[in-house]
C-alpha cells in the first residue's frame, strides 16, 4: 500500500521551518501564558461531588460565596450531575476540615444532597516535591536515552532523536498552554510515555538508515535517508494508527479523569509520528551524519548489530 | 526447515500461555461483601471468641453465605452490602471493645486457585475507593518535646545529685543551668557525665552556668523514634477504624503514607487520623485558689486548665506521664460497678507514676487531652505553618493508693465515656504532632465508575486494533491478534502474581500496550512484505522478516522501557501503576509478538509448500 518515494529529506526546509514556527509559538505561549498547573503541583483542594440530577452551578457558587469560599471555582465535570470544586490553599483551615466544610455548605438547605466522589488535597510542600520529582524524571529519562542512542548509534543520531522528541514535548505542552488544559501528575506521566513512543518511532527509522548505509555504498547520504524513511513509512503509519485507535477509545470512553492523559498522547503520537518522519533524519543530516560515522562501530564488532 | 521451532520451544511457549491463563483466572471471579473480625492487638482470635462471633451473627437473623476462620480472623461473607452493613453494626456494638470489625470485599476465588497462590489483581484506591493520606511528622516539635523532657530530668538529676542550682531553663535552643555558685560546677559535671551523656555540654564565660544541647545522634534518634512511634499509633488508630487492608508506610525521612481502601466514612477517618492528640497525667494543685488564677494570678508551679464542662482547674506544672508511655488501655467496670479505664504503663512511666503516687495518695490527678490543629497563615507573603494547641482536662480522679505499672481511672460519666477514653489512650497519643500534607479520597461510586470506564475503553480499543490488524494483514493479522490477546493475559497474570497495584492510569497503560505491542508485528510483517517484493520465496521472506526486524524491535522497545523505568522510579501513587503496566506490557509483548506469532506461523506455513502468503 505504501510503496512510496516521497522526497522527505529534500523538502526538509519546509518542514523544519514549519516545526520551528510551531515550537516558537509553543514557547511563546508557555512563556506568556504558562501551563495551567493542577493542584498536584500548585497545592490546593479539589472536590468532586455527584448529584442525582443536573446540578445548579449558580446556586452552588452563591452558597460558597456566602460562606467564605469566594475563591472557589465551580464547574461541571464530565456530566451535568458531577461538579468539580477547586479551592486554593487556605489559611487557618486544615485540609481535613475543608472538604467537610464545603460539603456541609453546599448541602445546607438542599433537597437532594451531594455525595463526595473525590477529594484531593495537596499541601504546598508536597506540590513542590511532586513538581521536582516530575522534572527530575523528565531530565533523567532524557539523559538515559541520549546515552543509550549515543552508545547504540552515534552522537549525531542521538542529538537528532533528542531534538525531534524535544520538539514533540514542547509542541504538546504548548498545545496544553494554548487550550488551557490542566497539567497534572497523570498528564506528566503521559508526557513521559510520549517521549518513549516518539523515540521508538525515530529509532526504527534510524535503524533502517544505518542498515542502508552499509548496503547502499554508491548512494548519497540524502538519498539513503530518503529511501529509508520511505520503506519504513508504512510501518510508521500503521503503528501510529493502532496506537491512535486505542487512544481514541480511551479519550471517548475512559472518563473525565483520564482525559488529560489521552489528549497528551493523542496529540503527542500524531506529532511524534510527524517528527520521526520529517524532523529526526534531517536534523541528523544537518549535523553532518555520513555513512563513515557508522562504519567504525561495526568494525569494532558490535555484537547485536551483527545478528543475522 | 528454517520455519519450524524445535519441540522444546513450542512446549515452553504453550506452557507459558497456560500458566499465565491460570494465574489470570482469579480476576474473572467477583467479590463478596464481607465482615472481617480480628482482635485489636493483632493477635489471633481464640476458638471461643470465634464461636462468640458466630453466635452474634446468627442472632442478627442474617444468614451468612459463608463463615470462615482463618489466620486467627473471622471472615463472614454475605450476599449484599445491606446485610454486610447490618451485621457489622451489630458486631461493632457488641464486641467493638476488644475486637476490630472491618468491612471487606472478599474475593470469591476458588480454593484450588488460592492454593497455588493465584489471586486477583490488587486494585488501587482510585478503583476500589478509599482514602490516601500523606502525613508529615513535625520534627521540630518532636525535638522540642524531647528538650522539655530533658529539662525535667535534669532538674531531677541535680536534686538527687545534691547539686545546688538556681534555675534550669530553655533559652535560644539551649538548656541553660544556672548554679548557685561556681563551686557547684564539679558536682554538676559529675552528674552530667554519669546520667546525661546524650547531651552536649557547652561552658560559657560565666563560671556559674552550663549550657546543654541535644547531641547530633540524640536528635537523629529522636526524629527516628518520632516517626516510628507515629507509625505505631497510626496503625492502632487505623485498627480502631476497622479497615480490612490498611497500608501504612514511611515515605522519606519524615512522612508517613496511610491508605485505607474501601473506607466509606471518610469524615470519620480524617477525624481520627487527622487530629493529632496526646495525653498527659498531672497532679491537681489543691493548695492554691482557682478563682484567683482565673483573674490572672497563676501560681508559679502551676498552670490553669479548663475541664470539659468549662470549669477552671489548677494543675501542677510537672508532667507525671505522657501518652506515649501508655502501652495498653481497656474499659470495663471496677469492683464497685463503676465505669473505669484500666491502664498499663511502660517501665519509665511506671517508675515515675510510682514515685508520684507514693507521695500523693488521696490527692486528685488529672488527665489532660491535648490536640494540635494545624494552620497555615500568610505573614509578609510567606506561608508560615502554625500549630494551635488545644488543651482540655478530660478526667479528674482521686489517687486511691500507690500504683505504678497498672492502674485504673474512674470518675467517668458512663460506660460510653470509658470506652472512648480507653480508645483514645489505646490508639495512643502521637509522640510528635503530624499534619496531613496530602489527601486523596475516592468515593466508592467513582471507583466503580473508573473500573467500568477503564474496562469499556479497553474492550473497544482492543476490538478496534484487532479489526484493523485483521483487515490489513489478513491471516497474519489474525495471528498477531492471538499474540495480542496472549499478551494481555500475560500482563494480567503478572500483575496478579506480583500483586502490583492496578490504578486507572495502570489500566490506561494496559490499553496503551495493546496499541503499541502490535508494533513488533507490524515491523515484522512489513519486513516480510518487503522481502517478498524483493523477489524472495514466502518461506525465505518469513525467515528474513523475523530476522531483520529483531534488532529493530529490540532497539525501539528498549527506549520505551527506559522511559517506563524512569517513570517507575520517580512516579508516585497512580503514576507508578501506569509505569508498572507499561514495563510488564513492553517486555511480554516482545515475547508474544515475536515468539508467539512465529510459533503459529510455523505451524501454518512451516512444513508445506506455499505460493503466496496471506499478509
Amino acid at each position: 500500500m505504501f510503496n512510496t518515494n516521497i522526497n522527505f529529506i529534500g523538502n526538509r526546509n519546509i518542514f523544519l521551518t514549519f516545526s520551528s514556527i510551531l515550537m516558537i509559538l509553543a514557547i511563546v505561549s508557555l512563556g506568556v501564558k504558562g501551563l495551567k498547573m493542577g493542584i498536584d503541583f500548585t497545592g490546593g483542594t479539589l472536590i468532586e461531588v455527584g448529584y442525582q440530577e443536573a446540578a445548579d452551578l449558580n446556586l452552588l457558587r452563591s452558597k460558597l460565596d456566602e460562606n467564605n469560599f469566594a475563591d472557589a471555582t465551580v464547574q461541571n465535570f464530565g456530566t451535568a450531575k458531577d461538579v468539580l470544586i477547586r479551592l486554593k490553599l487556605k489559611e487557618g483551615v486544615s485540609s481535613a476540615d475543608l472538604s467537610n466544610q464545603v460539603l456541609e455548605t453546599i448541602n445546607k438547605d438542599s433537597k437532594s444532597p451531594a455525595s463526595i466522589r473525590r477529594v484531593e488535597f495537596v499541601g504546598p510542600q508536597v506540590g513542590d516535591d511532586l513538581a521536582e520529582d516530575g522534572f527530575l524524571a523528565l531530565l533523567y529519562s532524557t539523559v538515559a536515552i541520549l546515552a543509550y542512542i549515543a552508545w547504540r548509534f552515534e552522537w549525531k543520531f542521538s542529538l537528532g532523536a533528542i531534538i525531534a522528541t524535544f520538539h514533540d514535548v514542547i509542541v504538546t505542552l504548548g498545545f496544553f498552554s494554548v487550550l488551557d488544559i490542566e497539567f497534572d501528575l497523570t498528564v506528566l506521566a503521559a508526557v513521559l510515555a510520549l517521549i518513549g513512543y516518539s523515540l521508538n518511532d525515530t529509532i526504527v527509522i534510524y535503524d533502517r538508515i544505518r542498515e542502508s548505509f552499509r548496503l547502499m555504498r554508491n548512494k548519497s547520504t540524502e538519498e539513503i535517508m530518503n529511501i529509508s524513511v520511505n520503506v519504513t513509512l508504512s510501518r510508521t503509519i500503521m503503528t501510529s494508527l493502532t496506537v491512535l485507535l486505542v487512544l481514541v477509545s480511551l479519550f471517548f470512553l475512559g472518563g473525565e479523569v483520564i482525559h488529560g492523559f489521552s489528549i497528551v498522547l493523542l496529540f503527542g503520537v500524531f506529532f511524534g509520528t510527524y517528527s520521526s518522519i520529517f524532523i529526526a533524519s534531517p536534523v541528523a543530516l544537518m549535523l553532518g551524519i555520513s555513512p563513515a560515522d557508522l562504519m567504525v562501530p561495526v568494525k569494532e564488532g558490535a555484537d547485536i548489530d551483527n545478528l543475522p | 526447515m528454517q520455519n519450524s521451532y524445535p519441540l522444546w520451544k513450542n512446549f515452553s511457549i504453550i506452557t507459558a500461555f497456560l500458566v499465565a491463563l491460570i494465574y489470570a483466572l482469579p480476576n474473572l471471579y467477583g467479590e463478596d461483601p464481607s465482615v472481617q473480625v480480628s482482635s485489636v492487638g493483632g493477635n489471633a482470635l481464640s476458638q471461643q471468641q470465634m464461636q462468640q462471633v458466630e453466635a452474634a451473627i446468627k442472632a442478627t437473623g442474617v444468614s451468612s453465605k459463608a463463615f470462615e476462620f482463618k489466620d486467627g480472623r473471622v471472615l463472614a461473607r454475605f450476599t449484599n452490602t445491606d446485610e454486610q452493613l447490618k451485621v457489622a453494626d451489630v458486631l461493632r456494638d457488641s464486641m467493638g471493645n476488644n475486637m476490630t470489625v472491618a468491612l471487606n470485599l472478599a474475593p470469591t476465588t476458588p480454593s484450588w486457585l488460592q492454593a497455588i497462590g493465584a489471586d486477583a489483581m490488587y486494585l488501587g484506591l482510585d478503583l476500589r475507593g478509599g482514602v490516601h493520606f500523606l502525613l508529615e511528622v513535625d520534627m521540630d516539635a518532636a525535638v522540642k518535646q524531647k528538650e522539655e523532657r530533658y529539662i525535667d530530668d535534669v532538674r531531677q538529676g541535680l536534686r538527687t545529685g545534691n547539686v545546688h542550682y538556681q534555675s534550669v531553663s530553655k533559652d535560644a535552643g539551649f538548656i541553660k543551668i544556672k548554679l548557685k555558685g561556681p563551686e557547684d560546677k564539679p558536682a554538676l559535671m559529675t552528674v552530667l557525665n554519669k546520667d546525661f551523656r546524650t547531651l552536649d555540654v557547652k561552658e560559657p564565660e560565666a563560671q556559674d552556668e552550663v549550657w546543654l544541647t541535644l547531641s547530633e545522634t540524640e536528635i537523629k534518634e529522636t526524629k527516628k523514634t518520632a516517626v516510628a512511634q507515629n507509625m505505631t499509633t497510626l496503625r492502632n488508630r487505623v485498627n480502631e477504624l476497622g479497615v480490612a487492608e490498611p497500608v501504612i508506610q514511611q515515605q522519606g525521612e519524615n512522612r508517613i503514607m496511610v491508605q485505607l481502601p474501601g473506607v466509606q466514612d471518610t469524615a470519620r477517618a480524617k477525624e481520627i487520623l487527622g487530629t493529632t492528640a496526646t495525653l498527659e497525667y498531672r497532679l491537681v494543685d489543691v493548695e492554691h485558689d482557682v478563682q484567683k488564677a482565673v483573674e490572672g494570678h497563676v501560681p508559679v508551679g502551676s498552670r490553669l486548665y479548663y475541664e470539659k464542662n468549662g470549669a477552671p482547674i489548677l494543675l501542677d506544672r510537672r508532667i507525671i506521664v505522657t501518652g506515649d508511655q501508655i502501652v495498653d488501655a481497656s474499659s470495663g467496670m471496677d469492683q464497685d460497678g463503676r465505669p473505669a479505664v484500666f491502664i498499663s504503663l511502660n517501665g519509665v512511666g511506671a517508675a515515675k507514676m510510682g514515685k508520684v503516687t507514693q507521695a500523693s495518695v488521696g490527692k486528685p490527678m488529672a488527665v489532660v487531652f491535648i490536640e494540635y490543629k494545624a494552620e497555615t497563615k500568610v505573614i509578609n507573603g510567606e506561608k508560615v505553618r502554625h500549630k494551635e494547641k488545644v488543651e482540655k482536662v478530660i478526667s479528674v480522679a482521686t489517687i486511691q493508693g500507690v500504683f505504678s505499672k497498672r492502674f485504673q481511672t474512674t470518675g467517668l460519666d458512663g460506660p460510653q465515656e470509658a470506652r472512648n477514653l480507653s480508645l483514645l489512650l489505646r490508639a495512643g497519643a502521637l509522640a510528635a504532632p503530624v499534619d496531613i500534607v496530602e489527601e486523596r479520597t475516592v468515593g466508592p461510586s467513582l471507583g466503580q465508575d473508573n473500573i467500568d470506564k477503564g474496562m469499556l475503553s479497553f474492550i473497544v480499543g482492543f476490538a478496534l486494533v484487532v479489526l484493523f490488524m485483521a483487515v490489513y494483514y489478513k491471516l497474519f493479522g489474525m495471528i498477531a491478534n492471538m499474540a495480542l490477546a496472549f499478551n494481555v493475559v500475560i500482563v494480567v497474570a503478572i500483575l496478579s502474581l506480583l500483586q502490583a497495584t492496578l490504578t486507572l492510569p495502570g489500566i490506561a497503560g494496559i490499553i496503551l500496550t495493546v496499541g503499541m505491542s502490535v508494533d513488533a508485528n507490524v515491523l515484522i510483517f512489513e519486513r516480510i512484505k518487503e522481502e517478498i517484493r524483493d523477489g524472495n520465496s514466502p518461506h525465505t521472506s518469513i525467515f528474513l522478516g523475523y530476522d531483520k526486524a529483531f534488532a529493530t524491535i529490540l532497539d525501539s522497545h528498549f527506549t520505551n522501557l527506559v522511559v517506563a523505568v524512569v517513570l517507575f522510579a520517580f512516579g508516585t501513587g497512580s503514576v507508578k501503576g501506569f509505569a508498572v503496566t507499561l514495563i510488564i506490557g513492553i517486555l511480554s509483548s516482545m515475547f508474544t509478538a515475536i515468539n508467539g506469532t512465529r510459533m503459529i506461523i510455523n505451524w501454518i506455513y512451516g512444513t508445506r509448500r506455499v505460493e503466496k502468503l496471506s499478509i
